[in-house]
């Protein structure tokens, strides 16, 4: 049956159809439905590791039992599980293994725009591109077979357009694989300096198995045109971008696999046409690989390094003119994503503000508060670097240490924040670390996480304390406050500052968007008390405005947190 | 036939998702090749929002550009007329007059154009603007806004009232199934 499926969603279905039995897998958008739906498949085990190194292995031992296993991580958590990446390609596998990378070009819910098919190149591993929800499915299987057939990991790139579309798409029934059994086998699997020699020119004479695979295999096709003045090499969306602007007019080398290339496909394209343009969005990973094997092509200096491509950047950059549009003259305001209303992080946001301290931020829904007007974050670099990077900024300066404090939340403190928080205990920074504990993963769509109490599926699960893991590590001064209680979190903040010695702070109390909170209700202003005085317009809340000079609160959006009735001096909120 | 393009543009939490499933749900059924392009992430939390449609014989791209939407359904006055500069020459835009103040208004760094249902019309664009909410309520939820915006955008499609009911049962949960079939019908007739 002809179905509507998100690549994320379809992709999943194409590990289900293929045989995956084994799933690790850390959130992330837009990677992040990929294991969530593969989740709902009772034939497939599946689970949100604490980082995305930790997923990748887990993976590589269920593949090491011979099981079929995948792990799936945005274009930034490859970073973290970089280690383990690198040296699978010397062990290779038992039982297929694949792992997702999806980039986000664009930056719609990312730090950076890293292209991640430099990994596939510098870790001499395959990795297959799919452009729509199909091949998401295909190229799941293709890739358990090669992935078995070579002896590697597979990686299969996605993005946010593919990740975050819905094509139509048809299924077909699940095909078990096999378990290989497990065979110890220490030159292949041990890689210590003796072994991991041996395995290197493996890994390259592997590279050039793969390089004449990408000749023959037809997810590297091409697509003959009208009209041989140009062709194009393209891949991913850009090749849906390239052939919504020219259809069939001209030749088109599509590539499904990114790493290795072809050589002679493409010498014999190029051969056929005038001039080659490579469209690949991010860097010139295919333009760079045709230049190095001779064949002249024009890509980059039309197109650029930066950004999403679109039809409309392609077809101006060939000359083609693009339909004409009209807009309002008005100043059009932003509309940026703000912490909801009933947003734990709020209160103890407002309380660092107010304490005018310096804070080294992290990776979550508390990033927002760098907006204003909280305006509240220093910096943010990448998961975890909040903890480690006020060690450092605290350690040779004691008036820092005084003013200044880490903020992470509860998945990423477990993702990579407590190794950072072991480095300040053993070498003893007077640094104060607050975790935000809203009991989720926030900011992908509410994901369980160690701390949580319950896993992927559901169930409840051991549920790490993070006052004892604190304690353990070597804190002493650990205590807990209660986001909406402003007077208890600037306490809490003050005392923990003053302190000469390590110390955390866990906010705690659960996002306002989890469905088992139970809200008060909203509040409304009473518009004879309020004066105006805008105090409650510091905390940057959504439910709350100003009409006729009188704060007026939304009552589709409030949900009683009290936070703003706290700031206001002539007790105008009422329940 | 040519490919369509319907964007769909809100806050996020508007429940603009719901609509392009249900609308993407019909286009299918109808035979035609369909793509649908959401976003996730951190374009939510009450973000400027867009969902891309787009239905033909064969679609390639995922997503809408500027000046090729035949037609934008806006569940909000700002993101009309942020999004306007996408709709086609020829194109009509639909939009609900209600106004949700973006955090640069709240905190007075910026101003909430007035008028903009009018200043849109002025341009010479085909704008069909009108009281959503009032209409949601009146179904019985302020959160059925976006079936009330569905049934407004079935009157520019020939879709039998069967087409887009069964639509609406296999999408909607059971309890809200009512309220959200009178939404649609009070939005097709308005």
């Amino acid at each position: 049956m002809k179905t509507l499926m998100l690549g994320n969603e379809a992709f999943a279905r194409g590990l289900y159809e293929a045989g995956c039995k084994f799933v690790s897998s850390y959130p992330g958008t837009p990677s992040t439905e990929i294991t969530e739906c593969a989740a709902k498949y009772e034939e497939i085990y599946a689970e949100w590791a604490p980082n995305e190194k930790v997923a990748m292995e887990s993976a590589y031992g269920a593949s090491l039992a011979g099981k079929r296993s995948f792990c799936g991580m945005k274009h930034v958590g490859l970073n973290v599980a970089a280690d383990p990446l690198f040296t699978l390609s010397y062990t290779g596998i038992s039982a297929g293994m694949i792992i997702a990378v999806a980039d986000d070009a664009g930056m719609h819910s990312s730090q950076n725009e890293q292209d991640s098919r430099h990994y596939a190149v510098s870790a001499k591993l395959p990795m297959l591109e799919p452009a729509d929800s199909s091949e998401a499915i295909a190229f799941a299987k293709l890739a358990y077979e090669m992935s078995e057939k070579y002896d590697t990991p597979v990686i299969i790139k996605m993005c946010t357009r593919v990740a975050h579309s819905q094509s139509i798409i048809e299924t077909s029934d699940r095909v078990e694989a096999e378990d290989k059994k497990y065979e110890k086998n220490i030159a292949k699997y041990v890689m210590m300096p003796g072994y991991a020699k041996l395995k290197h020119p493996i890994v390259e004479a592997r590279i050039a198995a793969l390089t004449e695979f990408a000749e023959s295999t037809d997810i590297n096709r091409i697509e003959k045109g009208e009209d041989n003045s140009i062709g194009f090499i393209t891949g991913s969306t850009s090749y849906q971008y390239v052939k919504e602007v020219f259809g069939d007019k001209y030749p088109v080398l599509k590539l499904g696999m990114v790493n290795p290339l072809p050589v002679k496909k493409i010498k014999d394209f190029a051969a056929q046409v005038n001039e080659v343009i490579v469209i690949e969005e991010l860097d010139d990973i295919i333009e760079s690989h045709c230049k190095k094997i001779g064949v002249p092509c024009k890509g980059k200096e039309l197109f650029g390094f930066v950004g999403e491509y679109s039809q409309n950047l392609i077809a101006e950059k060939m000359g083609i003119s693009i339909p004409k549009n009209k807009k309002v003259e008005d100043a059009i305001p932003g509309r940026p994503p703000v912490m909801c209303a009933g947003c734990p992080h709020r209160g103890l946001f407002y309380t660092l503000k107010k304490n005018k301290v310096n804070v080294i931020g992290d990776i979550g829904c508390y990033t927002l508060g760098a907006v204003a007007p909280l305006s509240t974050v220093d910096s943010v670099l990448c998961m975890g670097a909040s903890v480690s990077g006020l060690h450092g900024f605290n350690k040779l300066s004691e008036e820092n240490a005084q003013k200044s404090v880490a903020v992470i939340g509860d998945s990423t403190f477990m993702h990579s924040g407590i190794t950072g928080l072991v480095n300040i205990a053993y070498n003893e920074s007077d640094s104060t670390v607050i975790i935000l504990d809203n009991s989720i993963t926030g900011m992908t769509g509410h994901q369980q996480n160690p701390t949580t109490g319950f896993n992927l599926k559901g169930d409840p699960c051991t549920k790490i304390d993070l006052e004892a893991l604190c304690k353990s590590v070597g804190i002493r001064r650990v205590r807990v406050v209660d986001p909406y209680d402003l007077k208890d979190c600037d306490t809490a903040l003050k005392e923990e500052l003053a302190a000469k010695e390590p110390s955390v702070i866990i906010s705690r109390r659960p996002c306002a968007l989890l469905k088992y909170v139970k809200h008060p209700g909203p509040i409304s202003c009473d518009k004879d008390k309020c004066i105006g005085c805008k105090s409650c317009m510091k905390i940057g809340c959504p439910a709350i405005s100003i009409a006729d000079g009188k704060a007026v609160v939304d009552s589709t959006l409030c949900t009683g947190c009290g936070v703003c009735s706290q700031l206001c001096p002539k007790d105008a909120p009422k329940n | 036939m040519k490919t369509k393009n319907i964007m769909i543009v809100g806050v996020g939490g508007q429940g603009t998702l719901l609509a392009s499933k249900l609308l993407g749900k019909i286009l299918l059924s109808k035979g035609y090749d369909v793509k649908v392009s959401e976003v996730h992430g951190m374009s939510q939390r009450g973000g400027s929002v867009v969902t891309y449609v787009r239905y033909g014989d064969k679609v390639y791209s995922p997503v809408i550009d500027k000046g090729e939407a035949d037609m934008i359904l806006s569940f909000e006055l700002l993101e009309a007329a942020r999004w306007l500069e996408f709709l086609a020459e020829d194109g009509v835009i639909i939009t609900n007059t209600q106004q949700t103040n973006p955090m640069p208004v709240i905190t007075g760094a910026a101003e909430y154009p007035a008028d903009l249902d009018k200043k849109i019309k002025a341009l010479g664009v085909k704008a069909e603007c009108f009281d959503a909410l009032s209409l949601a309520v009146e179904a019985g939820s302020s959160k059925a806004v976006n079936l009330v915006l569905l049934g407004k955008l079935s009157q520019h499609f020939d879709f039998s009232e069967e087409d887009w009911m069964n639509a609406i049962e296999t999408s909607v949960p059971p309890k809200f199934l009512e309220i959200n079939k009178k939404a649609f019908t009070l939005g097709k007739n308005a």
